[in-house]
């Protein structure tokens, strides 16, 4: 399976990256290798098979609806790029 | 391209528009009164300073894990109850992948292909009485995205992560409404039940309800759904029904000039009561969705399932058919008194002490709910024991006092010494109705003599003069006389 030009745009623009040329080419011949590897599990008969969708068998891990410790405001603000004394800063998303 | 389509609605003539149907669904977010978040234990109080709400988890920082409340999961559960959905049993969350600044984690942690509620039901009455029923798609639960608050002259974005987290229901109902009236009468039935479940506070102008409409026109008789147009951005019933409405005729005006409707997503403006495109290059809506690997699966037991229908509060619709049909009120009544759960129970309650269901739903529509709306009070703090209210009402229907002196006497004495009981105030008030005929015949007797003259004329056919006659047993017994006891007695004399 190859993965063509378009696609590529796509899930580069939907996850936000961006390359040159150069490094799109690099890129395609990668997610070809990682489609031909995934692809290999299509082999395998999965019929009636509930699909997985996490590696523990717990069910209900369930907390009870009581407020906790918050993370403390100037800490959580501290890895921000951009911040002021309250919020979070980013560039401007609408006009 | 805006401008041009705005202006042309204008003139769009009724006979045209008829030959269209309106096609509505609408998915409606409601807030849930939960006291910690939806996935970690921040507080979820609404007002606080800005991003003081906030945890690893809420921000979204690496190698945290979520952790699901269970009274959200159990508050779906109930609105699922309430709508005569089918709960889903066996629960697993899905990532909805998306960027966008008040959404730290760059995913949604929201349900997609088991949703906890499917199907269901949410009838609606018209203005003209025609009863419907709304049928509902699913009811999913998920978290709220954070606040972006864009302030002018501001170079840049500012973000608070206060609401990031907040556990949502979205309740998404099926293309079934064929007119903004329907919309508005679905929407007031869905607040009203999230309010009698106590699972939403139902605040539409504070963002706790949140409605987006999709949109879509057909020429009537057609089967087949046009392309559909998603509304966002009404912040009140009112502005739901102006967008849709709008939103008909800025439809119907394109197909009308050969132009083709784009499915897309448009923001309605409250001012000028019209709908703009939000996006102007083609919408890559590609969300993505895989099952959130960090969360195990919620299975719900019939012995859970049992604790929560068991523990359900009647339900409006269950009120209204009981004021009715068993309490043999007008629908209006029913309609008023069903409206709000807290004055449902308390005239529920009121009834269980009288039998007089009409008076008692006088009473709550009429002087109770007066009192309630001047001081703008809760029912809870209103002053008078449900038990003084009825023996009021009793009061009344053993002709001991008269309705008039009830209401306009007796009632407020009540309010402002609610320890008093009605006969106590009515005794001390001198309003006990004179209502022995032994005790009121002198009276009577007493003013026909005096007004011997007037006698005769009525006696010769001045039947109008009756009136003047009560009027001067009242003023005689001081306004004690029981006015039934009063003209049985006048009639006795007067027609022999």
């Amino acid at each position: 399976m190859k993965l063509d030009t378009n696609t590529l745009k796509k899930i580069a623009h939907l996850a936000r990256l961006e390359f040159d040329e150069e490094s799109a080419g690099k890129m395609t011949q990668d997610m070809t290798q990682i489609l031909n590897w995934v692809e290999k599990l299509n082999e395998l008969n999965t019929d009636g098979v509930e699909p997985l969708t996490t590696m523990s068998s717990e069910v209900n891990v369930m907390r009870e609806d009581v407020v906790g410790t918050h993370l403390d405001h100037e800490k959580g603000l501290k890895n921000a790029p951009q911040r002021d004394s309250d919020y979070f800063r980013v560039p401007k998303v609408l006009e | 391209m805006n401008m041009i389509e705005e202006t042309k609605v204008k003139t769009l003539d009724i006979k045209v528009k008829n030959k269209y149907e309106l096609v509505i669904g609408l998915e409606v977010h409601a807030q849930l009164l939960t006291n910690s978040k939806m996935y970690t234990a921040d507080s979820t109080t609404f007002g606080n300073l800005p991003n003081t709400n906030i945890s690893v988890i809420t921000l979204g920082h690496p190698g945290t894990l979520p952790k699901v409340n269970k009274r959200a999961v159990e508050f779906a559960i109930k609105m699922g109850l309430a709508c005569d959905s089918e709960i889903t049993r066996k629960n697993i969350f899905a990532r909805k992948n998306y960027f966008y600044p008040d959404l730290p984690k760059g995913y949604q942690l929201t349900q997609d292909k088991n949703p906890i509620c499917v199907g269901g039901q949410v009838p609606i009455v018209l203005s003209s009485g025609e009863k419907k029923s709304i049928a509902l798609t699913r009811i999913h639960m998920e978290e709220d995205a954070g606040k972006s608050i864009h302030l002018a002259g501001e170079v840049d974005t500012l973000v608070d992560f206060n609401r990031a987290g907040v556990p949502l229901i979205e309740i998404v109902s099926e293309p079934d409404m064929r007119s903004s009236e329907e919309a508005y009468q679905f929407l007031t039935e869905i607040k009203k039940l999230v309010k009698y479940l106590d699972v939403c506070d139902g605040n539409m102008e504070e963002g706790s309800l949140r409605c987006d409409a999709n949109v879509s026109i057909r020429l009537r008789g057609e089967d087949e759904l046009g392309k559909k147009v998603e509304v966002k951005n009404m912040n009140s019933f009112r502005n739901v029904a102006r967008a849709i409405e709008h939103e008909f005729e800025r439809q119907v005006l394109l197909s009308e000039s050969n132009t083709e409707i784009i499915s897309e997503t448009r923001t309605f403006d409250a001012t000028s009561g019209t709908t703009a495109s939000m996006r102007t290059k083609e919408d890559l809506n590609d969300y993505r969705y895989f099952p959130e690997p960090d969360l195990s699966p919620v299975i719900v037991s019939e012995e859970w399932l049992k604790t929560i229908q068991d523990n359900l509060p009647p339900l409006p619709r269950e009120l209204f058919e009981k004021f009715v049909l068993e309490y043999g009120l007008p629908e209006y009544d029913a309609g008023v008194l069903s409206d709000n759960k807290e004055i449902a129970l308390f005239f529920e309650a009121l009834c269980h002490l009288t039998t007089n269901y009409k008076a008692a739903s006088n009473w709550v529509m009429g002087p109770v709910k007066s009192y309630l709306n001047e001081l703008t009070l809760h029912i809870d703090d209103f002053p008078i024991s449900i038990t003084s209210l009825a023996s009021l009402i009793q009061l009344i229907d053993a002709g001991k006092v008269s309705y008039s002196a009830a209401a306009q006497k007796i009632y407020p004495a009540m309010l402002l010494d609610p320890k008093k009981d009605a006969l106590e105030i009515a005794t001390e008030l001198n309003l006990i109705q004179e209502s022995s005929e032994d005790s009121l015949k002198p009276i009577v007797e007493s003013v026909l003599k005096e007004n011997s003259q007037k006698v005769l004329e009525y006696k010769s056919g001045k039947k109008g003069l009756m009136g003047m006659f009560m009027g001067q047993v009242m003023k005689k017994s001081n306004g004690k006389a029981d006015p039934k006891v009063a003209t049985k007695i006048l009639t006795e004399i007067l027609d022999n």
